[in-house]
């Protein structure tokens, strides 16, 4: 009898940057030799330990994340992946990501990510302007990005997502513009492109310190060129921040959106595993104790959570599934399925949000449109994607 | 029987201006005579609700009995009868000084004559107390104690060379304190055999025992099973308990006959029953006439008290009910408004009263309030004859129908030192004041006489009074009466719809910039919806001011990493919530706070 497996993503973290920037709330760190090495030793140690649990699975992606994994020597990175190649069925037709910042990559070193099996770059520019990366805190270039870029491309990726941000420090509409056209020039263009709008995060130097920033005006204007130059240029907006040429969304991304199951190593880490949401302690000596002393950590680590590196272990109710359903499939440009929603929960959508999806219809924040199939399709208009926030906290049920 | 030797008894109490030291010296007293221990001492015994504690001041009179052994050998009663220090409960004051036969004047070393300590010693004075004055902080390095000896005689005109110089903070001084009790403070008179004649000067409502009358004896005597008669209420009883006051404690005794002071309860339910300032009697035998000064107290300042969850609103009317068993001054009934639902409009002795009561109802009794901006009583002159007294600014008449309106006015003193004297002024001139004349009380200080309409003081003019002398400025006042004034009602409209539970009376002249400021401040207390939210202020229909709530363009969580959505739900979760929080007028959602801030439209 042939095994149904079911499809896993595996997100993996690397929490040490060269520097902090200004902005970033992400969970990492500079860090010496000895702790990264003693880390990347139990990060290993968790993936191949936890793989027990996913037997019945078959991976479709692994996001390497940060931090700055490109930090991460390519003999490390090399190693890690073989943990996950030796102790989980990888799917033929899987996507590995890794992300990159481009001051901390060599020509040799994209090579062997590529030799390893890493076959998607995220390319971390956030902006063409040298003076803007400075206000950032960034520790690259400009020139360093087009280099890496051109160094990626001579390595054989074809599937590179470049991040980009608006509305930061000093930031103007031309300078923003030249930036997406300069991202635009390179050759080939990059098959994915995020764009996202700076937010102070609390936490952050500049929560604590506000640069002047672009005023709202500008900000949103920044917002609208972004989609109109990018969609005359063949990509298409998949996710509020989000853009792809045509098969190339981040299919990783979209695991997060559609609620798929994910694993996640190292700190900091989150999981979602058949409705039950868990996360890895955000402390890297905790994290490094506990592995180390043999610490169990599966996904029903109900059982262990005394000497675990498991925190805020969270069985989901059908309630909050649906909520979740909800805000999170409506980051998807495609919306939610109604159909599927039935499939999923056994109850018609309208009878949870019925009156809902009718106000928000009504004040031109969700379009609701039956595809070629008949299905009834609920997706934010243009105006529910900039205020998505307040749209989805209607979703939230009492 | 034998009735308490009336020589040795002292009922007294001690006047002073806010801070100057009144309840720290009371306490000391009741230490150093022995009465509890400074270990049992809560540090300021008589102010015994917390909030009394944390403001430093005496909302209800609070009495207390103790015991002196003096240097010539004999032991005397000392009844110290603590009064309220706030020109809100003047009418408490000065009925607690009724029940005396003396006064300790303290005044602070440094600080000297204030307003209110003039206030108070007149008032002692008129009632004939035998006063004498304690300078206290004179262990301050800014102590002056030669020159405010000079300024109590020159301004007060009483003797005060001898003052004992206290420490009440530090115990220094004390005893000469108690000697000077016994010296110069009269025994109280009264004959035991005439007809019972006792002054009410404060009542308490305790659940057992029903109301507790806080009295003095003028003349006759009561004891258990004497039937009582409420001159001016007509309230009927039968004595269940006489006694005194211990500290904190009521300590029962077999009688109480004329010169002293004590509690009486009766079964009486109600302390509407027993007015401060009422005389009891006996109803077989009564006196021949009431003691004199009884009045009703009336509320001066009138709001909407609503419950910030509408389910809260039995709740509300529950909290009220027990509140007022023991405030006879608090007054309330129901009401309804479309922006807050339902609700109570609620009537009080002054602003401070207001906020005592409603900060007891948010402590005591748990409860979220939004209140309206407060307000005085109007008199509305209607053409046909007709007069109303406005208490909520929605129920004004159409203007068609107004004849003319009176607002109340009051007198003001207003003591500050010389270099402020044109900024307060000034400030009285704002608040439309009317100058009646300067007092220079020694060279560097004044008072300034200024009658004042009470809807121009009841909000800021106390904060403002202070932030424009540095504090140095103090302020009394008095109701004098009514007088006609141009008053417009003044209306808010948010996204088109007037909200009545913001409207208010003012007069024409500050419309205009009342209006441009509350606009102001309602646009920064309402949050951007999806849409612009024009917000008007209009008198009459015509609007005098507008300002506009930006629609909101951009509310959007940028990353969401590594598929950790547990802030992302946190912050949506925090939206929610704050939504619950919101009033729905129309399409528009309001803060609960917004409706509060617009009290508070201070100069900047």
């Amino acid at each position: 009898m042939k095994t149904e497996y079911k499809p896993l993503s595996i997100y993996i973290h690397i929490p040490f940057c060269v520097r902090k920037c200004l902005y970033c709330d992400f969970l990492s760190a500079p860090a010496g030799e000895k702790e990264k090495e003693d880390y990347l030793e139990c990060l290993t140690e968790e993936i191949r330990r936890e793989a027990v649990y996913y037997k019945k699975y078959e991976v479709q992606t692994v996001f390497i994340g940060g931090g700055t994994p490109s930090l991460v020597s390519a003999l490390w990175m090399e190693r890690i992946l073989q943990v996950v190649y030796d102790n989980y069925k990888m799917a033929d037709e899987r996507e590995i990501t890794i992300e990159v910042n481009p001051g901390t990559v060599s020509l040799d070193k994209l090579q062997a990510y590529y030799h390893m099996g890493i076959n998607r770059l995220s390319i971390g520019l956030q902006s063409a302007q040298d003076n803007e990366l400075k206000l950032l805190g960034r520790i690259h270039t400009a020139a360093d990005f087009f280099r890496t870029y051109e160094n990626a491309v001579k390595s054989g990726f074809n599937n590179i997502n470049v991040d980009l941000m608006s509305a930061i420090p000093s930031q103007t509409v031309d300078s923003y513009k030249e930036t997406l056209y300069k991202v635009l020039s390179l050759k080939p263009q990059p098959a994915h492109i995020s764009a996202y709008s700076l937010i102070i995060e609390e936490g952050t130097p500049f929560y604590e310190n506000t640069p002047e920033l672009p005023d709202e005006e500008t900000d949103r204007l920044m917002y609208k060129i972004t989609d109109d130059i990018l969609e005359e240029n063949g990509y298409h907006r998949y996710e509020i921040s989000n853009y792809a040429k045509p098969g190339y969304e981040c299919r990783h991304n979209k695991v997060y959106w559609k609620r798929g199951d994910y694993a996640g190593f190292g700190i900091g880490a989150a999981s979602l595993v058949n409705n039950v949401r868990f996360g890895n302690t955000g402390d890297i000596r905790t994290y490094i104790n506990r592995i180390a002393s043999g610490g169990n950590c599966n996904p029903e680590g109900i059982r262990c959570p005394g000497n675990g590196i498991r925190e805020n272990i969270q069985k989901l109710s059908v309630k909050e599934q649906m909520e979740e359903y909800m805000f999170l499939g409506l980051r998807l440009t495609e919306g939610i399925s109604c159909r599927d929603f039935y499939h999923t929960f056994g109850v018609k959508i309208d009878k949870i949000y019925g009156e809902v999806i009718k106000k928000l219809e009504r004040q031109g924040l969700l379009l609701c449109k039956a595809d070629e199939t008949g299905d009834m399709r609920i997706a934010l208009s243009e105006f529910g994607l900039d205020v998505s926030n307040v749209v989805m906290a209607e979703f939230l049920l009492e | 029987m034998a009735h308490i030797d009336q020589s040795k008894i002292r009922n007294f109490c001690i006047v002073a201006h806010i801070d100057h030291g009144k309840s720290t010296l009371a306490d000391r007293i009741i230490e150093k005579t022995g009465l509890l221990t400074s270990r049992e001492m809560q540090a300021q015994v008589l102010d015994n609700m917390d909030l009394e504690r944390e403001r430093g001041i005496t909302i209800k009179a609070q009495t207390v009995r103790t015991i002196y052994k003096a240097k010539d050998g004999e032991e005397y009663i000392f009844n110290l009868i603590d009064t309220p220090g706030h020109v809100d409960f003047n009418y408490e004051v000065s009925r607690s000084l009724a029940a005396c036969d003396g006064a300790i004047l303290v005044v602070d070393a440094a600080q000297g004559i204030e307003a209110q300590t003039l206030a108070n010693v007149y008032l002692a004075l008129e009632h004939n107390l035998e006063v004498f004055p304690v300078i206290n902080k004179i262990d301050l390095p800014s102590a002056e104690p030669e020159r405010v000896k000079n300024e109590i005689e020159d301004v007060i005109g009483i003797e005060a060379q001898d003052a004992p110089l206290i420490s009440a903070k530090n115990g220094i001084g004390i005893d000469e304190v108690l000697e000077a009790i016994v010296e110069k403070i009269p025994a109280p008179s009264g004959n035991p055999d005439n007809p019972l004649q006792a002054l009410i000067f404060d009542s308490l409502y305790d659940p057992y025992k029903g109301v507790i009358i806080f009295c003095r004896i003028m003349e006759g005597c009561v004891s258990k099973g004497t039937g009582i008669r409420m001159m001016a209420t007509g309230a009927v009883a039968d004595v269940v308990e006489v006694g005194y006051f211990g500290a904190g404690q009521f300590i029962p005794c077999e009688e109480l006959s004329a010169g002293m002071v004590g509690y009486i309860t009766a079964s009486i339910k109600n302390v509407k029953d027993t007015a401060v300032g009422d005389t009891v009697t006996e109803d077989k035998r009564p006196c021949s006439e009431p003691l004199p000064g009884y009045k009703k107290v009336n509320p001066m300042v009138y709001c909407g008290v609503y419950p910030a969850d509408s389910a809260k609103y039995s709740d509300l009317r529950d909290a009220l009910e027990k509140l007022q068993l023991n405030d006879a001054s608090l007054q309330y009934e129901p009401e309804t408004s479309i922006a807050l639902g339902f609700g109570f409009r609620c009537g009080f002795l002054g602003l401070l009263h207001l906020e005592i009561i409603q900060e007891r109802l948010e402590r005591e009794y748990n409860l979220d309030l939004v209140t309206t901006a407060p307000g005085v009583i109007y008199k509305v002159h209607k053409t046909n004859g007709e007069v109303i007294e406005l208490t909520n600014p929605s129920n004004l008449p159409d203007p068609a129908e107004i004849e003319y309106m009176e607002e109340p006015v009051v007198s003001a003193e207003i003591m500050v030192t010389t270099e402020f004297i044109g900024s307060i002024m000034e400030l009285c001139q704002e608040r439309r004041g009317r100058y009646l004349g300067m007092e220079y009380m020694e060279e560097t200080r004044a008072l300034l006489k200024y009658e004042l309409p009470l809807n121009e003081i009841i909000y800021d003019f106390f904060d403002a009074l202070k932030s424009r002398s540095r504090g140095y400025a103090s302020f009394d006042y008095e109701l004098k009466g009514y007088e006609q004034s141009e008053l417009v009602k003044l209306d808010i409209l948010i996204n088109r719809e007037e909200v009545d539970a913001l409207s208010f009376i003012v007069h024409k002249d500050s419309a205009y910039d009342r209006g441009r400021r509350m606009c102001e401040k309602l646009k920064d207390e309402i949050p951007r919806h999806l849409f612009e939210i024009p917000i008007q202020a209009a008198v009459g229909g015509k609007i005098i001011a507008r300002e506009t709530v930006k629609a909101m363009r951009k509310d959007v969580l940028a990353k969401c990493y590594g598929g950790d959505i547990t802030r992302k739900k946190k912050l949506l979760e925090k939206q929610k919530e704050g939504k619950k929080r919101m009033r729905q007028i129309g399409s528009v959602e309001i803060p609960q706070k917004a409706f509060m801030s617009v009290l508070k439209l201070d100069e900047n």
